[in-house]
């Protein structure tokens, strides 16, 4: 047996009651569109999951979802064993100091400086015993390697990458228990980018975090993650076939014989430009293109 | 030929029938939406309230919007309400000269001003300096996900936006419509009494025979309902912002012109409401309203 079918195994064998966040045929769904449909994923204390998909498959719901930023249509959405919508705000505001977020543009509030901006948490939860504000802020600017002098600037004084930077200090300053990366390494540039890909790691190996990173970055999915989803958009889904196309190691990712997460994962366009082509002149059952494309994913599914 | 003429009737009918329904779709359609929009603010203005009372605003986020429509817009307010009274002045003396009743003008313009001008050129100037703003600034932090930011850090967007900026136009705005009564019948003053030549002893003391303290309680009270319908609908708007500048630019600019509509409709509503009070208190005073 190889070592990708014995994590896989491992992965797939777990029980549920270990998993700090789960969902349980989750739903959202807008108006008539519908973005994420009976999607059921365990993550376990520890691990980092990198959930990959095209754009508008759902991921940033689902990242959001967790947190109860996007209530959910139908479904459950489980962190620690608790149903988090059926908690009542002063839970749930509770619950959320065990949570971090990091923002794809990094949200930082503009009204406030970096110093204020990290420890809005700690305004609103409070600083630990025994530590101050000061250090604990300090400690995190340079664990994300920042100097000192960015706290009395402005987010708009600082560049992207240093944005990212603070709102990882920032999610991280109340030491969360999950920390969920909105495309953290998005808009930067490589070397900035594995920067990112390298705190995310210490932040793991220091804290013991369980993380949920979503992302389009391959390479950056392959380095941070111990366990890869991947999401397909609904509306392109065929009749019965769930929306988690993969999961898996990062390994296994590149021997799936899936056509949909080959072509993703290589970034090869495929017959997507064909499709949408087809849907935007409403000839989709007359595309020959897609009977193929859809023929061929039966053989492979 | 009598076939013909019945199927071009027909057609005809046909037609007629199909441009009145799409017609009658289109105007329930726009009552329909704006149905759902006022039963939505009123359910954002309850859960306003509700966070208003049970949890105490922080003071760093009450100070700067306290500041913002506070101090930063009696300047603006003070200019207006000189110009209006200087304005109506003007417009006034000429016609009231003809009837030589130009002594007269003092109660006009005080009457003009406490009741009415005043407290809406306040509230107008509150919406157009501070009400688009909000639904801008709002608005640009949903768009760039700080609300969720927010949010996802323990905090509650209404208690923390929102509330602060309620009891900051809601507690100011009076005294920003003080100002404007203030600084317009300055300006009148010195438009009749200065430069028409009005005694000055026949101005003031019309003004005080004419214009009584439930004027002055009338300016004011109205302007707590400004306040709080300025607060209210550009906070609504800013929270449901569509995404990028062309977004936040509608939001600001609904935000004004809702306010500004709404406080000329409440304005009728809450003159009647009044009138009502000071005829069933005093009511040989004249004739009744309501």
């Amino acid at each position: 047996m190889d070592d990708a079918l014995v994590s896989q195994l491992a992965l797939d064998q777990r029980p549920a009651s270990h998993s700090l966040v789960q969902t349980e045929n989750l739903c959202i769904q807008f108006g008539r569109q519908v973005v994420l449909k009976d999607v059921s994923i365990a993550i376990p204390r520890g691990q980092t999951v990198a959930i990959i998909g095209e754009s508008g498959c759902g991921k940033t719901m689902f990242l959001k979802s967790l947190m109860g930023l996007i209530p959910a249509t139908s479904g459950r959405v489980l962190f620690d064993g608790k149903d988090i919508h059926s908690l009542s705000e002063q839970q749930m505001t509770a619950l959320r100091s065990r949570f971090g977020f990091v923002f794809q543009n990094a949200a930082l509030f503009d009204s406030m400086n970096i110093q204020q901006n990290i420890a809005f948490p700690l305004e609103q939860h409070g600083v630990p015993k025994g530590r101050s504000s000061r250090d604990l802020i300090e400690q995190r600017l340079r664990e994300v390697g920042l100097p000192r002098n960015v706290l009395p600037k402005r987010p708009s004084q600082l560049s992207g990458g240093m944005r990212k930077r603070v709102g990882l200090a920032r999610a991280l300053i109340l030491e969360t228990e999950l920390l969920l990366y909105d495309e953290p390494t998005t808009g930067l540039d490589p070397i900035m980018s594995d920067v990112i890909n390298e705190l995310i790691l210490r932040t793991r190996r220091k804290y013991s975090v369980t993380s949920i990173v979503v992302t389009h970055d391959m390479h950056s999915a392959k380095k941070v993650a111990d366990r890869v989803i991947m999401l397909y958009p609904y509306s392109r889904l065929l009749p019965g076939e769930s929306q988690i196309l993969f999961d898996g190691t990062p390994e296994q990712l590149d021997h799936t014989k899936d056509t949909r997460v080959r072509q993703f994962v290589r970034g090869e366009a495929g017959e997507r430009l064909m499709e949408m082509l087809a849907s935007q002149t409403n000839h989709v059952e007359e595309t020959p293109h897609l009977h193929d494309t859809i023929a061929r994913r039966e053989a492979d599914r | 030929m009598g076939n013909q003429q019945t199927s071009i009737h027909e057609s005809l009918t046909g037609r007629l029938n199909a441009g009145f329904v799409r017609v009658a779709n289109a105007w329930g359609n726009v009552v329909i939406q704006g149905i759902n929009t006022l039963g939505d603010i009123s359910l954002f203005a309850w859960r306003m309230i509700v966070w208003m009372v049970t949890a105490r605003p922080r003071r760093e986020t009450l100070m700067p919007n306290f500041y913002a429509v506070g101090v930063l817009s009696l300047p603006v307010v003070a200019l207006t309400g000189t110009f209006i009274g200087m304005v109506l002045a003007i417009q006034s003396y000429h016609q009231f000269k003809t009837m030589g009743l130009e002594s007269k003008l003092g109660a006009v313009i005080t009457m003009s001003l406490v009741r009415e001008l005043g407290p809406v050129l306040a509230a107008t100037m509150l919406a157009g300096r501070v009400g688009s703003a909000m639904a801008a600034v709002i608005g640009t932090m949903r768009v760039t996900e700080q609300i969720d930011a927010l949010v996802s850090m323990g905090a509650n967007p209404i208690h923390y936006l929102v509330v602060p900026r309620f009891l900051a136009c809601v507690l100011l705005i009076p005294a920003l419509t003080i100002m404007a009564d203030f600084m317009g019948i300055v300006g009148g003053y010195f438009f009749s009494v200065v430069v028409f030549g009005i005694d000055h002893a026949q101005y003031l003391k019309n003004s005080r025979d004419f214009v009584g303290g439930f004027d002055f309680f009338t300016g004011i009270f109205k302007s707590f309902f400004f306040g709080a319908t300025i607060a209210i609908v550009s906070c609504y708007r800013g929270f449901h912002c569509q995404a990028g500048a062309e977004g936040v630019g509608r939001a600001a600019t609904a935000a004004f012109v809702q306010s500004f509509v709404m406080i000329l409709a409440l304005d009728i509503v809450l003159n009647m409401f009044l009138d009502g009070i000071y005829y069933a208190l005093w009511p040989t005073s004249g004739t009744k309203l309501l």
